[in-house]
């Protein structure tokens, strides 16, 4: 099977559907000429010609919203920010016009867009530039959150996100772009809302998304190995809509869960999983939910505390290890 | 077309001045009589409507805020009259009359004012929420500035699928300050899209007048951007829409935006809940009132022209209180939504639970 790097899948899918469906349409700043700020997009202009590919002004409200415009007439923007971070100057258009516009006409509506882009710290960049916003997404109905921790992930889920009629927010991460994975090469999708047992294991239920999953596995083998505990990783891939399902099922086989989340504990995503997981299969649990979480507080600069301040396979070592004493 | 300034569209003389001949303007010498008595009548509609919704408001029948259009009605009639199947509409939260202009029922948009299932958005909208796509028109929107990014959206999309067609992007004289609509502005005209963003300005960014609230004209901004723009009257039903059918033309065949800039004013406060006492005079709207009224300066047209007689005004005037008596009962009479409706209209694929492909949860509870 082809191996290839994350961003190789995201371009692949993107390339894949821009040529299935002529109302697929990318655009964002630097994704054309540029070949992307992050080389997601590199060669897409080439191929696909300026009508395809649209590089836009540094103008977040003006081509998120414009985009929104042209999904209501039937087109199927892929929009990307350069950071998820910029969402906050265009959230009046994500979150009041594309996740309510369907609502407020009565159903008359549907925005078939999807807006893409890396959601994450670790890269020594700040605060501004280190959101991780999948939560607040996700608190407002009307939009849909998929963020992806594999390159086999990644490609199958935007290919399901690009044919979705619904909005979808789809959240990558700079640092994993560079990582490889196998991907078929072939066509194939991977639905929204169905998480994934990325590693099986019998003592306690990791459950995490995003790279938080590959720090999970990594905090799952040290767990094996050094303290002989089998940890299942499972991967939601999809926040919303949500997989409780295979949660559920995982936690009711090992009888315990740990949250990690690249998140900020307060109202973060671990804290809704708690509630179900509470709420859903509290005679099932030997412990209260576990939760790692980012160290709440606004990202910080200096390097070696910034990967203190997020989940790493240490962090997450240590509150397993915690949570089976 | 290079750059416009004020008074510069064909046929057109200072606002109030000497006025030439706008009824012989070749977009208005085409119209039937019929058509010219329906214009009338459209415009006669809203507002009978608008002043059954605000005694409907004042007997609690109707919730939240409740922006009437009074005094404009010239802009939405005289604009939307002049669309063609291609050409789309958005516009703020003031929209009722532009939902009457584009066709829409008095029936479902009382309904929806009323929060009653049978609404326009089965009672999930409101107010500043009517839509109908299946004539082009796409909201109804609540956050000021917000749907002019969408409104050069639509016109993308004309523009992507080949299509003639245009987008008139209605706005209030108080949404140019806002971010988003300058970066509208800057891509319509940077990617040649066939936008028209129309600034109905009516004076007053809710209580504060254009001179407290906006720098320098507010057509003019467009030249910053490249763009073709003028300033009209806009309670002169003939020289709306002889002034607007260049800028749609341009949009149309030469895919060019334009921003212009249409005077009007509203007789009612920002809101039914605005006491209209703080930052204008009475007499200032008694003056727009008896001499510019759009329904009235029309009417006299028409009596000139002898296209209509008093007899007719009056009974076009009685079916449309009739019409508006007759949806508010109607709207009195519609179910309300079931609370069960909350979640039905949010997610395509729950809406379509057939052809969902997804898995998971949508709803939290």
């Amino acid at each position: 099977m082809p191996v290839l790097q994350y961003r190789e899948a995201v371009r692949q899918a993107l390339s894949e559907e821009l040529a299935r469906d002529p109302n697929v349409v990318v655009m964002g700043e630097e994704v054309g000429q540029f070949n992307g700020a992050y080389k997601v997009t590199e060669g897409l202009l080439e191929k696909f010609g300026p009508k395809r590919i649209v590089d836009t002004p540094i103008s977040e409200a003006g081509f998120v919203g414009l985009g929104i415009g042209a999904s209501m007439l039937g087109l199927r923007p892929v929009v990307e920010l350069m950071f998820w971070s910029f969402y906050s100057v265009c959230f009046d258009q994500i979150l009041n016009n594309a996740a309510n516009l369907r609502y407020m006409s009565g159903g008359q509506i549907a925005c078939p867009i999807v807006i893409r882009g890396p959601a994450n710290g670790g890269t020594n960049v700040g605060a501004t530039h280190s959101h991780t916003p999948e939560n607040i997404l996700a608190s407002h109905p009307g939009v849909k959150v998929v963020v992806p921790a594999t390159p086999y992930d990644a490609k199958g889920l935007l290919k399901s996100a690009i044919r979705d009629n619904d909005p979808v927010m789809f959240l990558e991460n700079t640092i994993l772009y560079g990582d490889k994975g196998e991907v078929p090469a072939g066509e194939y999708l991977i639905p929204l809302g169905r998480a994934d047992i990325k590693r099986e294991g019998t003592d306690l239920s990791i459950v995490s998304y995003g790279r938080a999953v590959i720090q999970s596995l990594a905090a799952a083998h040290l767990l094996q190995e050094e303290h002989n505990i089998s940890a299942e990783v499972v991967d939601l891939r999809s926040i919303q809509p949500l997989d409780m399902d295979t949660v559920l099922a995982s936690v009711r086989r090992t009888h315990r869960a740990l949250i990690v989340e690249e998140q900020k504990p307060f109202c973060g995503v671990g804290a809704q999983l708690a509630f179900m997981i509470q709420s859903e299969a509290f005679d099932e649990l030997d412990a209260p939910v576990a939760r790692l979480s980012t160290v709440d507080g606004p990202s910080i600069y200096s390097p070696p505390v910034e990967s203190e301040q997020l989940p790493n396979p240490q962090r997450i070592l240590r509150a397993a290890v915690e949570m089976l004493d | 077309m290079t750059k416009k300034s004020s008074a510069t569209a064909e046929g057109q003389g200072e606002p109030g001045t000497g006025k030439p001949d706008f009824a012989g303007a070749p977009v208005n010498a085409a119209l039937s009589a019929d058509r010219r008595i329906l214009l009338y009548r459209t415009m006669v509609r809203i507002r009978r409507f608008e002043e059954r919704s605000l005694r409907a408001y004042q007997a609690k029948k109707i919730g939240g805020f409740l922006h009437l259009y009074i005094g404009q009605e010239a802009v939405a009639v005289g604009c939307c009259s002049l669309m063609g199947k291609d050409d789309h509409v958005i516009t703020a939260y003031r929209d009722h009359g532009h939902a009457i202009a584009v066709g829409m029922e008095m029936n479902p948009l009382m309904a929806e004012l009323y929060g009653k299932a049978t609404g326009c958005s089965k009672g999930k909208g409101g107010s500043m929420h009517f839509f109908d796509p299946a004539r082009n028109f796409w909201g109804g929107h609540g956050v000021v500035g917000g749907q002019v990014p969408l409104g050069i959206g639509l016109a993308y999309a004309l523009k992507y699928k080949g299509l003639a067609g245009s987008c008139m992007t209605f706005m209030g004289d108080g949404a140019v300050n806002q971010g988003a609509v300058h970066e509208a502005y800057n891509l319509a005209a940077l990617w040649d899209l066939p936008a028209v963003f129309i600034i109905e300005n009516n004076g007053y960014s809710m209580g504060t007048s254009q001179a407290r609230s906006s720098a320098g004209e507010l057509g003019r901004r467009a030249e910053a951007y490249g763009m073709a723009w003028g300033v009209c009257d806009g309670h002169d039903l003939y020289e709306v829409r002889a002034f607007m059918e260049r800028f749609l033309e341009m949009a149309r065949t030469k895919s060019k935006p334009s921003l212009v800039e249409l005077r009007t004013y509203r007789y009612r406060g920002h809101s039914v809940a605005d006491p209209d006492k703080t930052y204008r005079d009475k007499a200032e709207v008694e003056e727009y009132r008896r001499t510019k009224d759009p329904i009235q300066v029309f009417q006299n047209a028409l009596i000139a022209e002898k296209v209509m007689d008093a007899a007719l005004a009056e009974k076009i005037d009685a079916e449309a209180r009739s019409e508006a008596d007759l949806s508010a009962e109607f709207a009195e009479a519609s179910p309300f939504p079931d609370v069960s409706d909350i979640q039905n209209d949010v997610y395509w694929e729950a809406d379509n639970p057939s052809q969902r492909k997804s898995g998971g949860r949508l709803f939290f509870n």
